[in-house]
């Protein structure tokens, strides 16, 4: 069947693009001027700390070795250990993980409601002053560094608003007796809002123009036309045979640029030093620790990879014409 | 496939307007958007290229009070060093520029090569560079790209070629789809019957076709590289040595520019990103719609800085 052709070709390229990320890595991480250990800034790091962790590292065998040791230890679920504290690199990274999805769940979310309303309305009015406002207000947001908008946040709106601008809760949350977890929840929504915000506006800038120009698109299409003569309303015509075909580029536009939005998040919780995964890439990078950095850019490149066969799958799902 | 040949017969095509006319009248020039990017981007460019008359010695010198308020003096107040923002601006500009303009050479000078060489030889060639190109492309570009430079970066050439290598995915598709139509032309088929070369038929009959597509493609890119910069800066990757907008926004955030409520040192080198962001947005759209009006369904282009509104109609 050509379906499963599609999605077994697909899933194949999955996996592929796992071994190329795999091996990029691997190549990035030797090709290093010096090694992994030598720029390595840390107080207990002496020579002997650093002749020690090449050996643990396979330092000294030859390179094809290290390559297998590197996948095997891989397939293990082993992406080694920390250079500074020696706590294995998954457990390092998970507690980051886990703060920044909901952050780039909630920015993406907000992003993706608002620029596909706006793109819509946008090109329903084509031409007058509303879609000239959503243009050049998507264009603006579009050409911002997320860096930027962030701090222009914390300076222009955080203030007015109240909203704290650091940090993932309050610090002296626990210390007046324990706290409901209730109050946590909101504790920890209030630290999100402002980070999720400054993500979301910089893919809203996107998003609103892909969708408006994915609907201009479709609106010039002759079953649109057919459903405006059979008397449907605006609203079916729109957002029925409008927006439903309109979705497909859109969710292949979105997987795509997965790439940009964890890089945006990378700078973004620096700027509101949210401890994700964002902030600890950041802070190993300052340090040298070159194990996390790998393990790191791998889980982030995973995701991507996952989410590019979801897009791809969502899509198949949408418009099976797409095998042929 | 695309080529628009006369039909054997037909009478004979009015002259075509020549070339500068027809640039003259050309949407890059004619469409109001494309003219005001175009007119921005001269400023700026002009700017950045004159900076050396108007500003001497060391910009990063203490020359006044700490973020001092813009005045009479300093017009854009001074940063957390007491240096003139002003002039730290209009310096930035000509690095920002400066990386903006080579990694899109390099990028182009990559995506265009194997966008041609695909297009053109077709077959085990096409295949093995589109299969890197796909992987590539699905690997999360900033990442991978604050990875390399915190390896090999710290040096304004070295992030210059780490910008280029890592975005050339798309300007490579889109040549190869490009190339792939040329190469089918008649007059391409003739002059390889009359013995022409491969490098002959890609430099003489296939380059020329797709040269303005390579300049929109590279405008474009100018934008991208100049925010990319400000990625790799903002994380101090970059050359400490050397002023550029990414770097001011940097020295704004760890100088606590915020703290200290002064606006003026974080306001002005996000806006000139943002500024020249679009102009060349809207100045490489107009050429690639100019170029190849197939191009207008914009949303069937592959990446980020790709995705530009269509410019509005009405429905068929």
């Amino acid at each position: 069947m050509r379906g499963t052709d599609y999605v077994l070709k697909r899933v194949f390229f999955a996996v592929a693009t796992v071994l190329v990320a795999i091996t990029v890595n691997f190549v990035l991480f030797r090709a290093v001027p010096g090694d992994a250990v030598s720029a390595l800034r840390c107080r207990q790091c002496t020579p002997q700390f650093k002749a020690y962790q090449r050996s643990q590292l396979g330092l000294d065998r030859s390179k094809l070795e290290q390559y297998w040791l590197y996948v095997d230890n891989l397939v293990h679920g082993d992406m080694g250990r920390s250079l500074r504290t020696q706590d294995p690199v998954w457990s390092t990274l998970w507690t980051p993980l886990k703060n920044t999805l909901p952050m780039v769940a909630l920015g993406t979310l907000f992003s993706i409601v608002l620029g596909v309303a706006t793109g819509v309305i946008s090109a329903w009015r084509r031409g007058t002053a509303v879609d000239k406002v959503g243009l050049w207000g998507g264009l603006a947001f579009y050409a911002m560094p997320p860096q930027w908008l962030g701090l222009m946040i914390v300076l222009f709106v955080a203030g007015a608003l109240g909203l704290p601008t650091s940090g993932i809760e309050t610090p002296t949350l626990g210390i007046l007796g324990d706290a409901s977890t209730w109050t946590i929840v909101v504790d920890r929504l209030k630290h999100m809002v402002l980070p999720a915000t400054a993500l979301g506006l910089v893919l809203y800038g996107d998003y609103t123009l892909i969708v408006r120009s994915a609907m201009l698109e479709t609106l010039g299409e002759d079953y649109v036309l057919t459903a405006r003569a059979k008397g449907l309303s605006n609203w079916a015509t729109v957002w029925k045979h409008g927006l439903r075909n309109a979705m497909l580029p859109v969710i292949t536009l979105v997987a795509l640029s997965l790439g940009f939005i964890i890089g945006g998040a990378i700078t973004i919780e620096y700027v509101f030093s949210y401890p994700g995964i964002g902030l600890e890439i950041v802070e190993a990078i300052d340090q040298r620790d070159w194990p996390i950095v790998q393990g790191a850019f791998l889980l982030l490149a995973f995701s991507v990879i996952f989410f590019n066969l979801v897009a791809d799958l969502l899509y198949f799902k949408l418009d099976p014409r797409v095998t042929e | 496939m695309t080529a628009l040949e006369p039909a054997v017969g037909a009478p004979a095509a009015p002259r075509r307007p020549g070339r500068l006319r027809r640039l003259l009248e050309s949407p890059v020039l004619t469409s109001r958007q494309s003219l005001a990017g175009l007119v921005i981007l001269g400023i700026v460019v002009l700017a950045a290229l004159t900076a050396p008359l108007f500003v001497h010695g060391d910009v990063q010198a203490k020359v006044g009070p700490v973020f001092a308020p813009p005045s009479h003096r300093f017009w854009l107040g001074t940063d957390g060093g007491g240096a003139d923002m002003a002039k730290l601006l209009l310096m930035g500009a000509r690095v920002s520029l400066l990386v903006g303009f080579a990694s899109a050479a390099v990028s182009v000078l990559i995506g265009g090569t194997v966008g041609i060489l695909s297009g053109f030889f077709g077959g085990k060639v096409d295949i093995v560079l589109m299969r890197i190109t796909d992987y590539v492309l699905v690997l999360p570009d900033i990442p991978l790209m604050i990875v390399v430079a915190a390896l090999f970066g710290r040096s304004l050439t070295n992030i210059i070629v780490i910008i280029g290598v890592i975005y050339w995915t798309s300007t490579a598709r889109l040549l190869r789809a490009q190339v792939k139509s040329v190469r089918e032309r008649v007059y391409v088929q003739r002059a390889r019957a009359l013995g022409a070369g491969n490098a002959r038929l890609i430099f003489r009959h296939v380059l020329p076709q797709v040269t303005p597509l390579l300049v929109a493609n590279t405008v474009l890119f100018v934008a991208y590289a100049i925010f990319a910069e400000t990625f790799i800066s903002f994380l101090g990757l970059g050359d400490p040595s050397i002023v550029s907008w990414g770097r001011l926004i940097q020295n704004a955030f760890t100088d606590d520019a915020i703290l200290n409520n002064a606006w003026w040192a974080i306001v002005p080198p996000g806006v000139a990103v943002v500024v020249v962001v679009v102009a060349c947005t809207m100045v490489g759209q107009a050429m690639e719609d100019a170029f190849n009006p197939r191009l207008r369904s914009g949303h069937l282009s592959t990446r980020r800085f790709r995705l530009r509104p269509v410019p509005a109609r009405e429905p068929r």
